[in-house]
This record gives C-alpha cells, structure tokens and sequence, in this order.
C-alpha cells in the first residue's frame, strides 16, 4: 500500500475493485467508516455484492476479468472532462509529475490501429523499441508540456482509449451504463485539488492473465486524477496474507533477491550485473534513488558471505547462482518440473498449495511424483497430507513425507510486514507444544548441516554455503538476524543507522536494504507502540513500529506538493517546506522542493515521474482490454482474443464456453483463513460457515433446478466440487453483447483435512498466467454447474 | 450511577461476527454444530452456547438488493417483560440498567423465557434449568472494561457509553443517514419497552429487520 490505513479516514473517495476488505482485512473498516462519517462516498466494483458492497453508497456489477474495461472507460470520461474543464484537475501534477507530456517513438502503434496488438509484437514476445521515448541529442527525453503533440503519451492516451465509450463498457463488463457513469462522475470529482481518492484492490485485480495491465489501469486513473502521494488517495493493495510483505521484501520470488534483482547467467561479473541493473538518469531533475544499487547488493553479499565477501573476489558473485532469462522458476512451471521428474525434492515452508494453488489436482500430482518432502506445519493440511488424499492409493505414491511440527505466530519472536510497510515485532506470549520449533530454528539446522557435509565431502558450487557467514549458533536468535537484516558498519561494529549509510565498498553490510533502519543502535525499532501521530498528519506514526523505508508512511509524497514545496491540499498536507525544511511525514528525499533546485517526486524511476505509458511492462506500454483465458465470449474491442503474451502451460485444459458456459471466480469469507490450515479447526470459526459452498443468482439457479441450500457439482476439465449451492440475490446475470452471461463465485477454503472439510475450489482454476509476474488466472475461469 | 448502554450501527457492520466469536470466547461457550442452509448466517438462532449473533437479510426493492445485518441478542428493555414474568423476582436490572438473571434464585419456571417479546431467552428443557442470554459482561464492567462484543468490533460499528450520549450519538448519525439520502434511516431502542440498553442505528425501518415497534 502507498499509504497507511490510517490515512483511508482522509478519503473524499474510497473506490474498491477486486478486493473485500469488509471480510479479508476487517480492521479497514474501522477508517472507512470513518472517512464515511465526514462524507467520503464508497465505490465498490465486484462480480457480486459482498460484505464490503454492502457498504457501498455505489455498487458496480462487473464480469470477472473485465477491469480495464471499465477502468479504461472512467479513464476516457476523465482525459474528455480534463480537456473541458482543466480548472477541475491538477495539470501541474500531470504534467512535472507523470510521463503524460513524454514524446514515444513515432513508430508506436497500439491496439486501435492494429486490431489488438502493440507494435512489435513477435510470437517470441514484443520487440519494445517502438515503445521509447524519443531523446535529444543529448539524450534527454523530449517532453511536450502543453500535451497537445500526437505523439505525446497524453494524446497517445486519449487515442487508445477511445475506443471504451459507455456503450462498449457495458457490453462487455455487464455494468450498467447508468451505474457505469455515475462512477465516472463520483470518481473523477477527486481530480480537484484538495480532493483524494483511493482505490483499494486485492487478488480481483491481480489474478488475471492480465493482471498487472490492470493494476497500470487502476495508476493511470489515480495519476490523472493526481492521487498518488496525497493524503486520502493512493493505491492500496492489499496483502492476502500476513507472511506475504515480508516474504516478498525478502526476495521469496524467482528472478529476485532481496531488494536486488537476482544476477543473470548473461552477468558474467559483478560489474557486469551492475552495469545492467544499476539505472542511469539523464535528466538531472531526477534522483533515480536506485542508482545507489551497487552498495545495496554488495552490503547483502557481505551479510550473506562475511569475510568471503572481499573486494578480491567480487565479494563473493560468484557464489551465487545465477538463472537464465527464458527460464520459468515460478510456481506452475516449478510443479511441472516436478511432475516431470526435474525437480526430485521440495522444501515446504508451510504452505498449503494444495489449496491454495491453480489446479489443485495437478499441484498433488506434482508432489506425488517427488522423490521426498519436508513440511512443517502447525495443523496436518491438504500439503502435508497429499499423499493420502481420497482418491489415491497411499502404496503407489513414493514420495517420503517428513512433516516437521512448527511453532505459530504467537509461539515465537519476530517481525511482520503489514500490508503497508509497518514492520511490527511480535512476542511470544506462550511455548508451543512439546518438539515443535520455529522455521528459523529448523532451516538454521538445515543450513548448518549441510555446511557440514560440504565442507567434509565437497559438491559442485560448494563454497556457494560452506563460504556463507552463518553462525546463529544451536538456538537461532531472531534478533540477531533482525539486526544482519538491518546492517551493520563494518569498521566499527555497529549497527547501520538506515541504508543511507550502506556503501558499496565491503565496509557495511545489510540483509536486505530498505528495512535498514528496523533495528538500529537505539534499539529494536519494531518494538515501538507510541501511538503519538505526526503533528501535521494525523494518519502518519513514525513512532509506531518501523514504517520502511525510512519511516515514510505516505509514499511519493513529494507529489502532494507543488514545485515550491507547498501542498495541494493544506488541510490534509503530508509534507510542506517552511523556513527552509521539510516538515510532516519523512519526505521521499530530503532535497527542496523542485523550484529551489531539488528533485521530481517518483525517486524511485530513473526518469523521476510515475509512469502512465509503462513501456516496461511485457505486454504493453497502455493497459488493453482482453478477455480472460477462458472466457463466454468474443473480445468486444479487438480480434486478439486474449493477451498475446498469456501464458498457457496446458492448452489441452482449455474449457469452451459450448460446454462450461458459467463463469466461476473464487474468493474468500470472515471466518475463512486462506488455505483452511487453521480455520478449519476452530470450532468457533467453524461454527460460522461449516461447508464449502457456491454462490450462484436466483436465475441461475432457477434454470438448472436448484434450491438454496441444495447440493451442486461444479466442473470443468481440470476437475469438479461438490458443494451447497447459496442461491442469493447479490448474484446477478450480466447482459454481455446482448448475451445473458452467469457467473458463480466459490470460496477456496476447503480442503479434505482438517475438522471442517469440503472440497477445493482451485481444483477448477488451471495453469494459465500473467507473463509479467506469473500469477496464476484464479479470478475468471470456465465452468458447468449441475444438481448434485 | 449513570445509565450505560451499546449502541451498535447496522450501517457499519460488515458481518464479520467477531462480535458473535468474542462473547463465546470471554463467556465460555461452545462452537455449535451447524450446516451451511443456504446463508451466510449462522448459527440460524441464538441457544445455550449463542448470546449474540448477526442476522442477514437481502431485500430487494425495485433494481435494488441491500444486504442488511443487524445485531440479534438481549436488549435489556427497561420495562422487561422477563422480569415481570418472574415469579421470584431472579431477574434485576443492574444500577447502569442491565438486565440480569441470578442464578441462584432462578427456578426454572421458563416463564420469562416465553414473555421475552424478542425470543432471545434460551433454557434447556429441563426441570430447573436456568436461562441464558447476554449478561452485559457485567463482570468486565466492573473493571472498567467494556462488553467483549464492543470490544471485539474492528469497524468500531459497536460502541459502549452513557445511554444518553449514545442517543444523541444515535440521531446524529441518523440525521446524516437521512442528509445523505436514506429516508428510512432510524434509531431503535430510544423509547421501545421503556428504553433499550442495546441501541441500533437501521438503515431501513424496524420491521424490515423484524424488530418489533
């Protein structure tokens, strides 16, 4: 999340797309309801009215997967109105703060002129050049601040999107135009300045071969609308899980490591990698924080390796495997190595993908086919328990299970990641049962073991750990590694202050760079529960755990500012330059504000500005709608039926719409934790919702002869449920392109162990994804639904 | 002593029944046994181990659906129709006007359970059995500490005050209900039986909720 909770009671505008933060993040409400309370209206934009709609001053019904219909129809509401009446928006954000007055490569070309597609596209993936900026002499990108040249990413912009008039929104998301524009004018009223809106999404959004397009889609509006470091705007994702901040910040993720990105077998060396990772900014007027990658990325060598880390050797590179660009590490091709016999071993940390995973069937089949497992796990789960499942025969799987009992939150020390940026440290409050242990205390052995045993008997890569510096002793301390994470000073022993004092020199060392700061000579900074807010903003506590980075609770906030520094809404101001300072929240850099020579707001981009033509991303510099893998119907707006880089890992999977005309989302429910792993074995969360069940509408269930409360099989190629069907009136047909298209929703907490079982959603979703991040296509997929 | 009371907004709720789980937890009761009929409401009533829950309701009107949820459990009426009923006078109002049944002078006639005009009464059948529903955490008030429902509530949809500053609390938020368009906003349990100790802010009238008037 761009900004804390805290600030959501700021909000003139809460629009929520994706997500269900009345059930999965509960403690929202709280400032929801108070941003409510001062006149704050509440979108919500969901297949079916859920807890959080049921809030909503304005629900949307939307198709699953149709998002940047809709949003790229609000966006073309807004590029009209900012034309009309300019005075309503902020075009002095716009124009210093985005790449909106950028000049693109005259050779772009986009969906409207080629039927779908991006110049460039190649079935090996599309060729980016026609997408750059076009440069001076100098190299300095060409800017058009009166936005008015053709090939300006403002007017590129208005092109591509006009095609996503309210006729064309309706036909294909089902929502209605009425509704549609009523959201349009709501939403773009926080374009004012002085006004915020928030847009709040979670898997809805991101579960989607094109996922990350409509994540750009939800910034692009929100860049229009200049809400991106403001106090009450932002973006707000939301975590799914509690451990997921954490795990992604340190790097638990194919291709990267923390806070860096993971070198190349094309590295060959460390200069090599740093020549290719380390941005350069031409433009002065950005900071292009990231420039400062090489002392973040030897500091973590030096953490990992100590003194095997020296300037000698390139502080250790060449201990590090290196991956291949074209290679697929990601979930799904990881169980496809497995079943394939690649991959003979699997170290799982509790985590319970036979849930929680696409194709569920398939990710069992996967683990059977291992030669051995570790596990460890509170509660025996689905993961744990895979190989005697009901269905398979225990003596023909050979995989040898060893289930490791673990300790629980509450059982152990140490520190979560909240969904925005708050590290809190947590204590143990009481011991856990008999020879369970905490995951820090079982791979601490792991790791010291296999040391050992390379160190004695040699391998291939082997100084790869026998050099690693590991030395937490029989009983880990979390501490002690809370403080490698935060870094030291090498020369003088003590802990670093905060990553601006990393170097990339071999003289400081930092586990994982912008948690610097976490757990400094003053002490363990996530242990602090001063709950003093700032005295400019309310919403803003430095004093309350450790907020990365550097404290900064709002980010961007240089953007909540004009170029002198003062702020676009006074009564809601994050940071102001008075007498010569900052004051407020920590702003993103200390320099003045841009008109006293200091720097564009979005630090962390080497051209300095948030980007509206993202020409980073695989699959197009502009968010285009597609139709989901599986889909009822044909791509209103282009004949590129789907993304063209989607990722099909099974084709023969594919369901048709002649047989699985329903579409099926998942999502989740109060009582409901994710996988089931804990929730399903508390009587009191149990005693809430005992079964598995599917929401379907009145009419649909009407056509198919079910009643509420009546059994039904929901199936496709990938596999079936047998669940309780609820037949509500918060589920309501869409009208596709004249069609009459239903859609049913399934919570995917079920599973066959535990004291609550049922059947596993992810058993219907398959192994189709987002080519830029690899997240599986749970929210939209094909299905046929029958009494049981 | 000053009158306390709850007043939960039906506006705020999102239904999350932490509220539902908190009394079970802080009173000692039990998870039941339940099946999924249908809804996402359960248990379907309150009994022996349920003092509180939610209740779901879809209402549509014209093109409209409104998912509604309102708190079900004891009211502590000021004219308790319980405590008449009683023929031992078990039953009291407490000084800050909870209703509460003392065991030990309980004899398990059942007769209050069959006057409570809410049902929210529940005995065992069976000779002696003693009564239960919410107790008002009365022991938690008495450390200064407020009931575990209020307690419990993340979208502070639930708060615990002095009945007259909740009232007022009550018609404000009301007032801006109906500012901000919902005519059928209302406040229930100002003056019901006497006055309810348990107030509720309705988006929609009384009946739609089937709370009586």
């Amino acid at each position: 999340m761009t900004q804390p909770w805290t600030d959501a009671a700021n909000s003139d505008c809460i629009l929520v797309i994706g997500a269900n933060p009345a059930s999965n993040h509960p403690v929202a409400f709280e400032y929801i309801n108070e941003a409510k309370k001062k006149g704050a209206k509440l979108i919500v934009i969901d297949p079916r009215i859920s807890e959080t709609a049921s809030k909503a001053d304005l629900f949307a019904p939307l198709r699953s997967g149709t998002d940047i219909a809709l949003l790229g129809g609000i966006i073309k509401y807004v590029l009209n109105d900012i034309e009309k009446y300019p005075d309503n928006y902020n075009l002095t954000y716009l124009k210093e703060y985005t790449n909106a007055p950028f000049l693109v490569n005259p050779d772009f070309k986009g969906p409207a002129d080629l039927e779908g597609l991006f110049s460039g596209y190649t079935e090996d993936g599309y060729d980016r050049s026609s997408w750059q900026f076009q440069t001076d002499a100098a190299g300095n990108i060409k800017i058009d601040k009166s936005m008015s040249d053709p090939e300006c990413v403002f007017q590129l912009l208005k092109k591509h999107f006009s095609r996503y008039n309210p006729e064309v929104v309706e036909n294909i998301t089902g929502t209605p135009k009425e509704i549609f524009l009523e959201i349009c004018r709501t939403y773009s009223a926080t374009g004012q300045k002085g006004k915020a809106g928030l847009i709040i999404f979670s898997m809805g959004g991101t579960q989607h071969t094109h996922g990350c397009q409509n994540v750009s889609s939800y910034n692009i509006l929100q860049l229009l609308l200049g809400n991106l470091g403001i106090s009450g705007g932002g973006l707000n994702a939301l975590r799914g899980i509690g451990t997921v901040g954490g795990s992604v910040d340190m790097g638990l993720y194919p291709g990267v490591f923390p806070g860096c990105p993971q070198p190349l077998d094309i590295d060959t060396s460390l200069e090599k990698y740093l020549e290719r990772v380390v941005p350069v900014a031409k433009d002065s007027k950005s900071l292009n924080w990231l420039n400062n990658m090489s002392k973040y990325f030897i500091s973590l060598l030096k953490a990992w390796y100590g003194k095997a880390a020296q300037k000698d050797n390139m502080f250790g590179y060449h201990y590090l495997p290196k991956i291949n660009v074209n290679e697929d590490y990601t979930m799904i091709a990881m169980a496809e190595a497995m079943k394939a016999g690649v991959i003979k071993g699997l170290l799982c940390w509790g985590q319970n993908w036979a849930v929680s995973g696409p194709n569920a069937n398939a990710i069992c089949e996967a683990m059977d086919n291992l030669e051995w497992m570790v596990i460890d796990e509170i509660f025996h789960t689905e993961t744990t328990d895979f190989w005697h499942r009901p269905g398979v025969n225990p003596a023909e799987i050979n995989t040898e299970v060893f289930l490791l009992p673990a300790l629980n939150g509450l059982e152990k020390e140490g520190s979560v990641s909240s969904s925005h940026r708050w590290l809190q440290w947590r204590w143990k409050i009481v011991d856990g049962p008999q020879e369970a242990r905490s995951e820090l205390w079982i791979i601490n052995k792991i790791a010291a073991k296999l040391k050992q045993l390379y160190a004695q008997e040699g391998g291939p890569s082997c100084e790869s750990i026998t050099n690693l510096a590991w030395d937490y002793g029989d009983t880990p301390d979390p501490h002690q590694v809370a403080k490698e994470v935060n870094g030291y000073d090498l020369t003088t022993g003590k802990l670093a202050d905060d990553f601006t004092k990393l170097k990339n020199d071999g003289t400081t060392s930092c586990g994982l760079w912008f948690y610097s700061g976490q757990y400094t000579e003053k002490g363990n900074m996530m242990a602090r529960r001063d709950p003093t807010p700032n005295p400019l903003n309310a919403a803003v506590y430095h004093n309350w755990g450790y907020c990365w980075p550097l404290g900064r609770n709002i980010i961007y906030n240089r953007a909540s500012v004009d170029l002198n520094g003062i702020p676009w809404d006074k009564e809601h101001p994050v940071i102001w330059w008075k007498n010569g300072e900052w004051i407020g929240d920590v702003p993103d850099g200390p320099a003045p504000p841009m008109a006293e020579g200091g720097y564009k707001p979005f630090i962390m981009k080497p051209d300095g500005v948030a980007k509206i033509f993202t020409n980073g991303l695989a699959d197009g510099p502009f968010p285009e709608h597609y139709e989901p893998w599986e889909s009822p119907v044909e791509n209103q707006l282009s004949r590129q039926q789907n993304t063209p880089l989607i990722k099909v890992y099974r084709p023969e999977e594919w369901c048709d719409s002649e047989q699985y005309p329903i579409i099926c989302t998942m999502y989740r429910i109060p009582s409901g934790w994710n996988s089931g792993a804990m929730a399903r074995n508390l009587p009191f969360l149990i005693e809430l919702q005992p079964e598995a069940f599917v929401e379907m509408s009145e009419e649909l269930a009407d056509s198919i002869g079910i009643a509420n409360g009546d059994r039904v099989i929901v199936e496709n190629k990938r596999g079936s449920v047998n669940m309780v069907a609820m037949v509500t009136k918060r589920f309501m047909p869409f009208i596709i392109a004249g069609k009459r298209v239903h859609q049913v929703g399934i919570p995917w907490h079920w599973g066959h162990t535990g004291l609550s079982t049922g059947d596993t959603a992810n058993n219907l979703s398959s192994f189709t994804c987002d080519v830029n991040m690899m997240q599986p296509e749970q929210k939209a997929f094909l299905v046929k639904v029958r009494k049981a | 002593m000053a009158q306390m009371a709850i007043l939960y907004d039906a506006t705020r709720c999102i239904s999350c029944r932490a509220c539902q789980v908190a009394c079970k937890q802080w009173n000692d009761l039990e998870g039941e046994t339940t099946s999924n009929w249908g809804s996402h409401e359960n248990p379907r009533d309150l009994s022996l181990n349920t003092w509180c829950k939610i209740e779901m309701r879809e209402i549509k009107r014209d093109n409209r659906v409104d998912w509604l949820f309102n708190l079900r459990s004891c009211f502590h009426c000021t004219d308790a129709y319980c405590k008449d009923a009683c023929p031992v006078e078990a039953i009291y109002h407490t000084a800050q006007g909870f209703v509460i049944i003392d065991h030990n002078k309980c004899i398990g006639c059942g007769l209050c359970v069959k006057k409570c005009p809410f049902s929210v009464m529940q005995r065992r059948k069976a000779k002696g059995a003693v009564p239960q529903k919410c107790n008002a955490c009365i022991f938690r008030l008495a450390e200064g500490e407020t009931p575990a429902c209020v307690k419990s509530c993340p979208a502070q949809a639930m708060v615990f005050g002095k009945r007259d500053d909740l009232i007022k609390d009550g018609r404000e938020r009301v007032q801006r209900l109906r500012e901000g368009g919902n005519q059928s906003a209302c406040l229930y349990g100002e003056r019901e039986h006497g006055g309810l100790h348990v107030l509720q802010v309705l988006s929609n009238a009384p009946e739609v909720y089937g709370l009586i008037i």
